[in-house]
């Protein structure tokens, strides 16, 4: 099982939800994280102008088979894509091992 | 009789109409600070309203009020008088119960300036003693120098509604504490450039700003006195216009500036419009209105930019909005309109320079002995974590939270 997580942007969620649906992924968790980077945005208010690096992202995190790896990750490749700087990053990482709580069942069955 | 009967329902109608523009004064402080210090706002400006009241009706309306007297200072008992109020001669516009609590809505007003002036980093009990203070002895005092009779409107002084009399009373204040107080933690960065601090909740901001226009139809509507036709309606449309080209002035000049659209100059802008005409909005045509209003607007942009300059921090613009559009307005009396001439110009500075005077002097004592003695800014880490969690020990978003400070 693999954990894959990633970061990408608000705007681009609703189409990235959408491609994993098709191939099948369909559970997952995100939340909205706020990062700091390079990219600068120029703001003014009541006459004073400054500059936030504070990034406002959402971050999603979906626990797949090992077989749904490579599907997963491309398909994040390909729609949470604009080419321009700052549409994200995916990690993955290995997990040990899972349960459903309804049941006690563990193992593969339980997720995707 | 049956005139008398029109003419007071007008004067209550606008009664009402002042009382609600405590609600849009509270939205506009709320909106234009941290949620942080939420309560702390909310709790200043219901304890504004309710003390000024009591406070009006024991001392505040016989010090405004005081019928003869040498022009500067004079007392005509506590409490209000049942027996005058017997009197339905006692004016052709209104009872006496309705001028008491007319004047007192306006009463409040003057120390509500103060209270968004100095948000997020003072005291509560140090600014409830100011209130108590400024709006039971200051404002009537010097209220009593025109509205009363005093020397002021001897010498032909004019204040129609209070350009003057409640906003540079208040905004006199305003500049005193802030100076006295100091900067919010994080408005300077230690180069002395200024840097921003959002406020939090724009939509409020903006509720705030209209409620306040429209509580502006009472505050310069019953400003006349009765509900004679002729001079209400020229009041209204006088009181729009000059919000209207206030506002507009305001959000070009800014965008001139800094190449944006700032939505809170732009309500800044209207306020300036509105506290410009109130001094003589019954002397106005409707061109003189739109250019008095949009001269506001302007002095608006400019005057938020020399604040900043000068160091001092004002969050919601009250200085900016109430002393200079205030002082703005009392001078325009002797430019625009039916009253214009040299004459009255030089009087309407003496006004100015004396309501100054008396502000200033009194503000100061009150602030620099509370400054001495009990203190009036709250301990850095209370400012960091928020008034309302260590003044009120209250949350005022407590189920509601996407962005903490």
């Amino acid at each position: 099982m693999k954990k894959i997580e990633t970061i990408i942007r608000k705007s681009k969620f609703k189409e990235v939800q959408e491609a994993l649906h098709e191939v099948g992924v369909n559970f997952f968790s995100y939340w909205d994280v706020t990062g700091l980077g390079n990219e600068k945005t120029g703001l003014v208010y009541r006459g004073v102008s400054y500059s936030t690096s504070d990034i406002q992202r959402r971050h999603l995190s979906i626990v797949v088979n090992d077989d749904f790896e490579e599907i997963t990750i491309q398909t994040i490749l390909k729609s949470a894509s604009t080419g321009e700087v700052g549409d994200g990053k995916i990690f993955v990482s290995d997990v040990n091992e899972s349960y459903r709580i309804r049941t006690g069942e563990k193992g593969t069955e339980t997720i995707n | 009789m049956e005139l008398l009967t029109t003419n007071n329902v007008w004067m209550m109608i606008c009664t009402a109409l002042v009382f609600f523009m405590h609600t849009g004064f509270a939205f506009l402080e709320v909106g234009l600070t941290r949620q942080k210090n939420t309560i702390n706002i909310l709790f200043k400006n219901i304890f504004i309203i309710t003390v000024g009241l009591l406070l009006y009706c024991l001392v505040g309306f016989n010090l405004m009020y005081p019928g003869d007297f040498n022009g500067f200072l004079g007392f005509a008992g506590f409490g209000l008088d049942a027996e005058a109020a017997l009197d339905l001669t006692y004016s052709e516009g209104y009872t006496y119960w309705t001028d008491f609590l007319f004047q007192g809505m306006f009463a409040a007003t003057a120390a509500t300036i103060v209270s968004g002036a100095v948000a997020e980093r003072m005291k509560l009990g140090a600014f409830m003693i100011f209130t108590v203070i400024y709006v039971a002895l200051i404002y009537p005092i010097a209220g009593s120098w025109h509205w009363g009779g005093g020397f002021l409107s001897e010498l032909g002084f004019y204040d129609f509604a209070g350009s003057t009399l409640v906003h540079s009373v208040g905004g006199w204040a305003a500049l005193v504490a802030v100076s006295l107080l100091g900067a919010r933690k994080g408005k300077f960065d230690k180069n002395g450039k200024s840097l921003v601090i959002l406020g939090h909740n724009i939509p409020l901001a903006t509720a705030g700003v209209l409620i306040l226009w429209l509580g502006w139809f009472g505050f310069n509507g019953g400003s006349v006195l009765s509900a004679d036709p002729a001079l209400t309606s020229l009041v209204l449309v006088t009181t729009c216009l000059a919000a209207a080209a206030g506002g507009i002035a305001s959000f070009i000049f800014s965008n001139i500036l800094y190449k944006n659209f700032d939505l809170t100059m732009f309500l800044n802008g209207v306020l300036g419009g509105l506290v410009g005409i109130t001094a003589g909005a019954d002397q106005m045509s409707p061109t003189d209105a739109i250019l008095i209003g949009a001269i506001a607007g302007v002095l608006i942009v400019l005057a938020v930019a020399l604040i900043d300059k000068l160091k001092l921090d004002d969050p919601v613009g009250a200085i900016a909005v109430h002393l200079a559009c205030g002082i703005w307005g009392t001078l325009a009396v002797g430019i625009f309109g039916e009253l214009a001439g040299w004459e009255q110009f030089s009087t309407q500075l003496i006004g100015v320079a004396s309501y100054a005077l008396i502000c200033i002097v009194s503000s100061y004592l009150i602030f620099f002995t509370l400054k001495k003695t009990s203190g009036i800014r709250v301990s850095e880490k209370e400012e960091l974590e928020g008034l309302d969690l260590h003044e009120h020990e209250m949350n005022a978003y407590a189920d509601f939270r996407m962005n903490e400070h």
